[in-house]
């Protein structure tokens, strides 16, 4: 029975790594189709996300001949940490066996092998814009993972555990309370993703200005299969962002037993959380105006303080109370 | 926390967030928005009063809560926005001396506030007697923001904070201060406010400029005369 059970447990923990793949360019195509509808546009159908990577696949993939194995390297490890971290948060059910690495330190550890490997192919080639590229990206990620780890560090501490899956068991167990540290952990954590995932006002993913991009500015000498492996990647690190801001502070719907039923529930609650943050965002970039980069620092300082008074609020106010 | 009522566990919230305003008001540069967040503050402490008044049945509170509100979130930021605009600085953007190393000070005052107050939350007080350490956090704050300001508005927002600080912790350790001294303590607030405004005008007739730190030079340069 046991054995039974492991192997359904294994491939549930398999599906759901098969399904995140699938439907990060999903929550991509939906946030651009609000944020067209809000701009009154029409909008490229949601489906566009997934044709431009199949577009992507099939073309050549151009090296420059000034590139090393780094070059080639890099897409293939940035993808496979982001998938490797976005596969094991819980999205769809806790406990399941890849739970085990959905630890916090190990996630913040994934996605900085990540950036790491894309900072570096963005210097590799030599190119002016890739330099600039990795640089900003840096002191972006050096000012947005010390606020992510604090927000992080708040809810851990409220639930004791740095496992992910943990946190969500506890949440979900524990009767509702209001604790000001979670609301506080919520603010940092969706600036830093905004920031991370560079969304507007950090970052616009809709342009290729040569002043303000980031993340475009790393990716520019890639092409082919290469580049569908970095835009699949930054894809499912929005998912990653969403879905661990739906399932730690709204975790209701996560299926806590590996039944069919309760795991098709949870899916349903999770597209539609995912649902509701993408209009979020989308309503957010609409109404923002995208920053100076100098400026960049000071948003990321509030997501810190907001961090930083999570944790305060938690030791002052919620020990002892 | 969970065995707190709700209401309880929402002053917690709130206490919270008035703490964010204070770091808000810290760092904003703006002299109309300071006053916004000023109101906001304002707000958010008699939104506590009102919440402690219905935890604890304590009809009393609902009066004070009402004049917090109209006092601290209408009147005394109304009238100093009508002086800053009286004053031509609608639109003063104050040049603030490295907002990232005031924002790490105030969260070390944070840190020695709840270092502080560590002894007296052991004692048999309410249940939401935490918030002191936040209440006080809040004094200190504003004192903070009185020493980082040269503009003699946000001087006095600051002290208006200071105020609310201390207003917070009454309210939450000990269920509020007799009545009558609330009254009192508010229409001294107000009178204080009303003579802010003139202070205001005598300051900038003196040296044509509400920065306060002109005050020590001028009287450098009579010296030196």
């Amino acid at each position: 029975m046991d054995h039974l059970l492991s192997v359904w447990a294994w491939s549930l923990a398999v599906l759901q790594a098969l399904l995140v793949l699938a439907a990060a360019p999903l929550l991509v195509g939906w946030v651009r189709r609000v944020k067209a509808r809000l701009q009154n546009r029409k909008g490229p159908p949601l489906t566009q996300p997934y044709r431009e990577l199949a577009k992507l696949l099939t073309k050549e993939a151009l090296v420059a001949h000034t590139a090393s194995p780094v070059f080639r390297a890099a897409p293939y490890i940035v993808f496979g940490a982001t998938w490797i971290a976005t596969a094991t948060l819980p999205s769809l059910a806790t406990g399941l066996p890849s739970a085990a690495v959905a630890d916090v330190v190990v996630l913040a550890g994934f996605l900085a092998l990540a950036r790491f490997f894309l900072a570096l192919a963005g210097l590799d080639v030599g190119t002016a814009f890739g330099g600039m590229g990795s640089s900003r990206e840096m002191m972006i990620s050096a000012l947005a993972e010390p606020a992510m780890l604090t927000a992080v560090f708040t809810i851990t501490m409220t639930a004791h555990t740095t496992n992910l899956s943990g946190v969500m068991e506890q949440l979900l167990g524990a009767p509702l309370a209001l604790r000001p540290s979670i609301l506080f952990a919520l603010g940092a954590l969706a600036l830093v993703a905004i920031a991370e995932t560079g969304r507007i006002p950090i970052d616009n993913p809709a342009t290729h200005l040569e002043l303000t991009m980031i993340h475009e500015a790393m990716i520019l000498e890639y092409s082919g299969r290469h580049l569908a492996l970095m835009e699949w990647a930054a894809q499912l690190k929005l998912l990653l962002y969403g879905t661990l801001i739906a399932n730690v502070f709204f975790p209701w719907g996560v299926a806590t037993v590996l039944k069919p039923s309760a795991l098709a529930f949870a899916a349903l609650a999770l597209a539609g959380k995912l649902a509701v943050l993408g209009v979020l965002l989308a309503l957010a970039e609409t109404t923002l105006a995208k920053m100076r980069l100098f400026r960049a620092p000071l948003f990321l300082n509030l997501a810190f303080l907001l961090a930083l008074l999570g944790m305060f609020s938690h030791v002052i106010l919620e020990v002892g109370a | 926390m969970t065995h707190l009522t709700l209401l309880d566990q929402a002053v917690f919230v709130l206490a919270a967030v008035v703490l964010f305003t204070c770091f808000a008001l810290l760092t904003q540069a703006r002299l109309v928005a300071t006053l916004r967040t000023f109101a906001w503050q304002g707000g958010l402490v008699a939104a506590v009063t009102a919440l402690m008044a219905a935890a604890h049945r304590e009809p009393h509170l609902y009066v004070t809560a009402a004049l917090t509100l109209v006092l601290k979130a209408g009147v005394i930021p109304w009238m100093l926005h009508r002086w800053v605009r009286r004053l031509g600085l609608d639109r003063h953007v104050e040049s603030l001396a490295s907002p990232p190393a005031v924002t790490l000070a105030g969260v070390g005052l944070v840190i020695f506030c709840y270092w502080v107050v560590l002894p007296i939350e052991r004692m048999e007080l309410t249940a939401t007697r935490n918030v002191i350490a936040v209440s006080l956090a809040v004094v200190v704050l504003g004192l903070l923001m009185m020493v980082t300001r040269r503009q003699a508005v946000s001087q006095v927002v600051g002290f208006m904070a200071m105020e609310n600080g201390l207003f917070l912790a009454a309210v939450t350790a000990t269920s509020g201060m007799p009545l009558v001294v609330e009254l009192g303590v508010a229409f001294d607030i107000l009178v204080a406010a009303v003579l802010f405004g003139v202070f205001f005008l005598q300051i900038r007739d003196a040296i044509d400029s509400l920065d306060v730190d002109r005050l020590n030079r001028l009287a450098e340069g009579m010296e030196q005369e």
